[in-house]
């Protein structure tokens, strides 16, 4: 039994590749590229608001400090492509060994911010998480040898719309795996009472940290991946504010529900290219809007479910499971 | 109540994507325009460049316009905001040509996103021309990218020669806004100027964009005795600076570049600022009919002096129509052609010629600021 | 040595405007255990409205005088727009999770910003000098100007005169109870909804008297400058503990301070990490602040 439930895991993981391989292929020879663009962005979006989803979500810790971790991945794998590299780098196998340091070196600041936070409540934890991201962020930009403030150009363009979604798909199977393993549940009762928790032996703050840096490593490989698809990187893109995009994109979409952060991740990225239409606007209407959302629906659109948790989608997947049961 | 916010929402945002819908199918170039698209950061903390630099576009445009158009045809300007973020450059610069499909585009002012959008202009082979772009990385991203602003290692030295051979100060101290990668290149290249023509930098202290308080920098500067500061950032800090080194007692002469140039700079300023001096493109003072016809019209249709910013704007979108007019036909190739051959072109912010390396060979000016919005000529410096 | 009395006066002005924002966010904290992300842009908007009451007003009344109307204006300002956002964005979401009223923050603070840019424009406007400058002692050392010492005063009678109310009256005991457990409040009688009026009244009072101080000294005024010192102010509300109104005031001035010599005996580049250093350091020392008591939980 469990030799087949394992060939059919990798069936299917054949099969999605493939799947996102070929919509690829579609993709970016038929639509314009200004669409494949917002598409590609949108991918990375998903792989941000997973990765805070672990942290703002499952484990209830607040972290306003997303964008520094993204900066980490992403300087990192740029400096390895380009800096100082060589000639292994430029190569394809290089360049994605480059975005999983950026990933690793990213988790290892994840675990360097997750220590500290072990002490703090709630908004001390915010704050101290927001300190982070901005104290990476200046590090960087005093940095002259990847540009300081005038940025690192000439990345090797080598993300594309494949290896993004491949790497969302990746993390979305990965967190899924996790939330619905026994630590995915200790970090889930961390949120929901970091007492009893520890009253039923669960180590809370091993469990915290752990949630840092699974969720910062992700991060860096979306930073990773961002820099490689923009080509050019600079202190700016990982500010203040796209900490708070991201935290954005976990609430309206639903914090601790993974499609919550899917769609999330999305409609926040979306959402400004549809009101391109407003101009001058547009950032007035943006936030008026995400006002509107918290005040009708403050839980998010997915509030804590998933999308497989809906009797409608357990009625066209589990057929075959109750068929056999009733069999 | 919540449902009727709830349904707002739904509308709002309905709304919105059908008229992108609507928008897109016309949005096809007809063969009777031209289209310019423009990219800028009309929002953010660098709004007010991205601003000045539309407002000095759109009127050049307009007046192309009511002249007549270029080859016959009207021209049309797509805006789009970037936030002053790089990733949102690129995402507006590829919207402008894969979508829109403008003939040339129009952008920006930092060098950080110019580099990043313009790599996508080089990629689709669409022209490209930086209102005041000055890092030299900017045109080297290929044949299609150009300015019609001088660089940085021109400026910098501009201001390094001016104060030594003409105000014969030896002893500069630099403070630079670590922010904007127009201030620290340019910082960069007067220091190296300056100190191959014998001068002697005391001290290089840095402030961010944004900041409103300089005592702490100033007070250290105070303390190495320079004859000159140099300042080569944006007149919304530099007017602060000036009063926070005035009020300090900080006896040296300040220097800067074109970031300068606006008339809030003496307003925010005030007497703390006289007696210095920056170089610029061109000179308000400047009696020929192009510049004073420049200053008032912008005063008549948007109710304020313009600054360089406006200047450089309005003559980006001079040469680009200029080029248009001269290039054999509307494909971008052309055009682009006729862009590299831009010769003497009078634009208001000085004679421009097009180099070989797509950037502007143009005199820079020095300026000495004499009294409340007052900026007196003192000498021209060729490059 | 004249330096180190330069840069701690410095600091010291620039600390109090620090302090009195922070006010703002600690007393709101500890009233409703929410950080109101929009209080900073209160702030801005206090200086634009001081910038058209000072131009409205021109001349037509002495110096001294037209300060204290256009702060007076400004208070008021404040305090009005403070009241509307909690009555439209915050009161309703009372009962929701914490992370949602402070996303609807954020969303106000991006809304102010944003509707800034659009309606005062983004270039900056100049804060009419209502006082003259002029040095009260300048030696070749240090220099000491009124503005400087106008701010440390005014902010320290504000500071004493809030500590007055919290600690000698009626409606301080009721802050203070509300912010200890709001529903046991309620239940002693304490109008909660009202009391919550109030904290952000004084909050966004001392936003406004901050506005005037900060225009005066530094004269360029524009939508975003509630940014920087928003956050700055932020981190010394939470490192001095937050919902402490001395350990916030405290906490503005040791960060004023702490910019001020950190800038000039180590480096600038990195001014604006200094907070955040300053507050990591704190925090892993006493994690709930300086003055902050971490509150047992009871399970």
């Amino acid at each position: 039994m469990r030799a087949s439930s394992a060939l059919k895991q990798l069936l299917v993981a054949i099969v999605v590749t493939a799947a996102i391989w070929g919509l690829g292929w579609v993709l970016e020879d038929n639509i314009n590229a200004y669409i494949v663009r917002v598409i590609v962005n949108c991918g990375i979006a998903i792989i941000l608001a997973l990765s805070l989803n672990l942290v703002n979500g499952c484990a209830g810790q607040f972290s306003l400090g997303h964008a520094g971790f993204m900066g980490v991945g992403a300087y990192i794998s740029a400096i390895l492509t380009t800096v100082y590299g060589g000639p292994f780098f430029q190569s394809p196998l290089g360049v994605g060994l480059a975005i999983l340091s950026g990933g690793l070196c990213a988790a290892a600041a994840g675990y360097l911010v997750g220590l500290p936070s072990l002490r703090l409540k709630g908004d001390y934890l915010a704050i101290v998480t927001l300190g982070f991201g901005e104290i990476i962020r200046i590090v960087f930009l005093n940095i002259d040898a990847v540009g300081g403030p005038r940025g690192l150009p000439g990345i090797p363009r080598f993300s594309s719309f494949f290896w993004v979604y491949l790497c969302a798909a990746i993390t979305l199977v990965v967190l899924k795996r996790l939330s619905e393993s026994s630590y995915g549940r200790a970090i889930l009762s961390v949120r929901e009472d970091e007492v009893a928790a520890e009253a039923m032996g669960i180590n809370v703050a091993h469990y915290k940290v752990v949630a840092f840096v699974i969720s910062s490593f992700f991060a860096g490989v979306a930073g990773a991946l961002f820099a490689h698809y923009q080509g050019f990187i600079d202190p700016q893109s990982f500010n203040f504010n796209r900490s708070v995009d991201v935290v954005i994109m976990v609430v309206i979409g639903g914090m601790g529900s993974l499609t919550g952060a899917v769609l999330g991740g999305i409609i926040v990225t979306l959402m400004p290219e549809l009101l391109r239409v407003f101009e001058q606007y547009r950032m007035v209407i943006f936030p008026l809007i995400l006002i509107v959302v918290m005040l009708v629906r403050p839980m998010g659109i997915m509030g804590y479910r998933e999308l497989w948790h809906f009797d409608w989608f357990k009625k066209i997947f589990n057929r075959k499971k109750r068929v056999a049961a009733e069999a | 109540m919540k449902k009727f916010l709830a349904l707002f929402a739904v509308c709002l945002i309905a709304g919105t994507a059908c008229t992108k819908k609507s928008g897109d199918s016309s949005q096809a170039v007809s063969s009777n325009e031209i289209v310019f698209g423009e990219y800028g950061s009309m929002t953010g903390a660098e709004s007010t460049f991205g601003v000045a630099t539309h407002k000095g576009v759109m009127m050049a445009v307009e007046e192309a316009n009511k002249a007549g158009g270029v080859k016959g045809k009207q021209v049309r300007v797509i805006s789009y905001d970037d936030q002053g973020k790089a990733d949102e450059a690129v995402t507006a610069v590829t919207k402008l040509i894969t979508q829109d499909k403008v003939h040339l585009v129009l952008g920006e002012v930092a060098s950080s996103r110019s580099i990043a959008a313009g790599a996508v202009a080089q990629q689709y082979k669409i022209p490209m021309v930086s209102p005041s772009s000055t890092n030299p990385k900017v045109t080297q991203l290929g044949e299609f990218i150009f300015r019609v602003c001088f660089i940085d290692p021109f400026q910098g030295a501009v201001m390094a020669k001016f104060s030594i051979n003409h105000l014969k100060l030896k002893k500069a101290a630099i403070f630079r806004d670590i922010r904007s990668d127009y201030s620290v290149g340019l910082a960069n290249f007067f220091a190296e100027e300056y100190k191959k023509l014998g001068g002697e930098i005391v001290a290089d202290v840095s402030y961010s964009s944004g900041d409103m308080d300089f005592k702490s920098q100033l007070t250290s500067i105070k303390g190495k005795k320079p004859d000159v500061l140099l300042v080569p950032g944006y007149y919304t800090e530099v007017g602060l600076i000036a009063r926070q080194a005035k009020e300090l007692g900080l006896k040296a002469i300040l220097l800067g570049g074109d970031g300068w140039d606006s008339e809030k700079l003496t307003e925010i300023a005030g007497d703390s600022i006289l007696g210095s001096y920056f170089s610029n493109h061109y000179s308000h003072e400047d009696k020929s009919p192009v510049v004073q016809n420049f200053v008032t019209q912008y005063k008549a249709k948007y109710g304020e002096v313009p600054n360089g910013l406006a200047a450089m704007g309005y003559d980006a979108a001079l040469v680009a129509l200029d080029a248009v007019k001269r290039a054999t036909d509307t494909t971008p190739a052309a055009i682009r052609d006729a862009l590299a051959s831009t010769t003497n072109f009078q634009g208001v912010t000085g004679v421009i010629t097009i180099n070989k390396d797509r950037d502007a060979v143009k005199p820079a000016v020095v300026l000495k600021v004499v009294a409340d919005k007052t900026f007196q000529y003192v000498t021209t410096v060729n490059p | 040595m004249q330096e180190f009395l330069q840069n701690l006066v410095n600091g010291l002005a620039q600390g109090s405007v620090y302090a009195l924002v922070a006010l703002g966010y600690t007393m709101v904290y500890g009233v409703l255990q929410f950080i109101n992300f929009a209080h900073s842009d209160i702030f801005m908007l206090g200086a634009f409205a001081g910038v058209y009451l000072a131009m409205w007003l021109g001349t037509s009344l002495p110096a001294p005088v037209a300060a204290v109307v256009v702060t007076l204006g400004a208070m008021l300002f404040c305090t009005a727009i403070a009241l509307l956002t909690e009555r439209i964005a915050y009161r309703p979401l009372r009962k929701a999770p914490r992370l949602n009223v402070l996303i609807t923050a954020i969303g106000v603070s991006l809304l102010l910003q944003n509707l800034g840019q659009v309606v005062f424009g983004s270039d900056p406007r100049v804060f009419p000098p209502l006082i003259p400058t002029y040095s009260l002692f300048g030696t070749e050392g240090i220099v000491i100007n009124n503005i400087q010492v106008l701010v440390i005063t005014v902010a320290g009678l504000l500071m004493a005169a809030l500590h007055f109310i919290v600690h000698h009256t009626k409606m301080g005991i009721a802050m203070r109870a509300v912010s200890y457990d709001i529903q046991v409040a309620s239940l002693m009688g304490i109008p909660s909804d009202r009391i919550i009026m109030f904290t952000f009244i004084i909050g966004s009072a001392l936003a406004g008297s901050a506005s005037i101080l900060y225009g005066l000294s530094y004269p360029k005024i524009e939508p975003l400058l509630g940014v920087m010192i928003g956050l700055k102010a932020f981190v010394a509300a939470v490192f001095g503990g937050i919902g402490n109104i001395m350990g916030a005031a405290i906490g503005g001035i040791i960060i004023g301070l702490a910019e001020s010599f950190v800038v000039f005996y180590v480096s600038s580049s990195y001014r604006d990490a200094i907070a955040f250093a300053i507050l990591i350091l704190v925090l892993l020392f006493k994690p709930a602040g300086l003055f902050g008591t971490l509150r047992r939980e009871k399970v």
